[in-house]
């Protein structure tokens, strides 16, 4: 087998995969909704290991990738603006806008600055209070409660100079969207480990018993993801529609309630726009009316600006699941990580990067269609 | 910014202004994280640290396995722990 022997415990790795090569008796499509099991999955080449049938279909797990593009151009907008600092996580200053992106306003000459926690960025205006300081506060509910704690503490503190450009997504919603949509193909969902650390999974327990559908939190270590697969698939033989953890040594239940507080007092549930997918109601975060002082949108009133994708990119069908970055003509020549023509391909826990990593050809046939040697 | 890095408490902040901090070190690299929604995470503890903020506790054996896979990820490191961050393999 191909790449089995990379692994740290490949004789686990075997065995799992035995397991799971004697539960599957039919084809399932399960899709997981975490960039970074992406990342493992396409590196390790599990996709390509699992019996024939089983597939792995990879979601809108990553934050950057789904941030909207009109949200990238009000970003862009308020950097170049005089007198502001921008600061945000460095995986967002290449995520092209429509106009180019927040490491083209820094080499123009505008304060952008790459911070790595946002309370940096709350010190950065503690230091600077003549000038306006921005934090790009983007992210699943793994960064919401960072950036809630920022929020709190610029107020708690009174640097009244600290605002957020706030665009925060929430995975629950999304995956009801996507059982949602008519051309679903997704049986079971691996749900992400460290989210769930945060929010726990009972947000995730009605929609397993509404849609009848299997849903296994799951770390993203190779060997946590070979044993949610296999979860899921004995759920999904057995005609069980549950959510199972696979991941107990991080997450519990109701995952971390200071977290899940401190989120909750400073946002409010309103609904997005995902990047490559369309409008989802009530599916992410915005301040609460409370915190509306340190609302970068209010406070630079940037208008409404009319986005539009580069019209090679087919980020959207790969977000829903429906196609491969491998079924794109600009995949690997027009579209690379250094050149990025759409958002999959910026950050590594976007699909597109995480193929280009791992090495995958245009050509190559998709995972469903390997043979795995048995 | 999603990934979630494992790192081992090697201090917690006397300071009592502002949230609860302490430093964590990450494989080498020191940081200081907010231990504001982990407050029962001590000096030796394990927690899993998402920009810059303590979201769960874990044991040693699962750090190791975590921060494994984060090396094989291209920047993966770098990325999470921020502009000035120096990567030892
Ligand atoms: S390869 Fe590039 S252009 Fe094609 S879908 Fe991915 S990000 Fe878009």
């Amino acid at each position: 087998m191909k790449y089995l022997d990379e692994y740290r415990d490949p004789v686990l790795a075997r065995r799992l995969l035995a397991e799971l090569n004697g539960t599957a008796t039919r084809p399932w499509a399960i899709m997981e909704v975490c960039g970074g099991q992406t990342h493992t999955l396409v590196r390790q080449g599990i996709d390509e290991l699992l019996p024939a049938g089983v597939r792995m279909i990879h979601g809108p797990g990553c934050p950057v990738c789904v941030t909207p593009l009109e949200i990238i151009d009000k970003a862009v907008a308020i950097a170049s603006r005089p007198g502001v600092i921008f600061t945000s996580y460095g995986d967002m200053l290449r995520v092209p806008g429509t106009h180019g992106d927040l490491l083209g306003v820094k080499a123009r000459g505008g304060d952008v600055r790459v911070v790595y926690s946002p309370l940096d960025a709350v010190r950065v205006a503690a230091d600077n209070p003549g000038r306006e300081v921005v934090f790009f506060a983007v992210g699943f509910e793994t960064t919401a409660p960072a950036n809630a704690m920022a929020v709190l503490h610029a107020a708690d503190t009174g640097v009244a100079n600290f605002s957020v450009l706030v665009s925060h997504v929430l995975v629950p919603p999304a995956i009801t969207a996507i059982l949602d949509a008519p051309d679903n193909q997704v049986q079971a969902f691996l749900a992400a480990g460290h989210v769930c650390a945060v929010m726990g999974w009972t947000e995730y327990e009605p929609i397993a018993a509404r849609y009848r559908v299997p849903i296994v939190v799951t770390g993203f270590e190779p060997l946590d993801l070979l044993e949610g697969i296999v979860m899921a698939v004995r759920q999904l033989e057995e005609g069980r529609a549950e959510v199972e953890n696979q991941y107990a040594r991080a997450v519990k239940r109701t995952g971390n309630a200071p977290a899940r507080d401190a989120v909750r007092r400073v946002f409010q549930v309103t609904g997005r726009t995902w990047r490559g997918i369309g409008p989802i109601p009530a599916s992410g975060l915005a301040l609460a009316p409370e915190f509306a002082g340190h609302d970068a949108e209010r406070r630079f009133a940037v208008e409404d600006v009319r986005a539009t994708e580069h019209p090679d990119c087919i980020a959207g069908a790969i977000l829903r699941g429906t196609a491969l970055p491998t079924d794109c003509a600009a995949y690997g020549t027009r579209c690379t990580p250094r050149r990025p023509l759409g958002a999959p391909m910026v950050s590594t826990e976007g699909t597109c990067a995480a193929f280009h990593h791992a090495g995958r050809r245009r050509s190559a046939p998709t995972p469903s269609t390997v043979e795995v040697p048995r | 910014m999603c990934l979630g890095i494992p790192g081992r408490v090697v201090a917690v902040s006397e300071d009592e202004r502002g949230p609860l901090t302490g430093t964590v070190d990450f494989d080498g690299i020191r940081r200081t994280v907010c231990l504001a929604y982990t407050p029962e995470a001590g000096i030796g503890d394990y927690v899993i640290v998402h920009v810059g903020f303590a979201i769960s506790q874990v044991d040693e054996a699962e750090a190791a396995k975590t921060l494994a896979v984060l090396r094989a990820i291209p920047d993966a490191l770098a990325t999470e722990l921020g502009p000035d961050a120096e990567v030892r393999s």
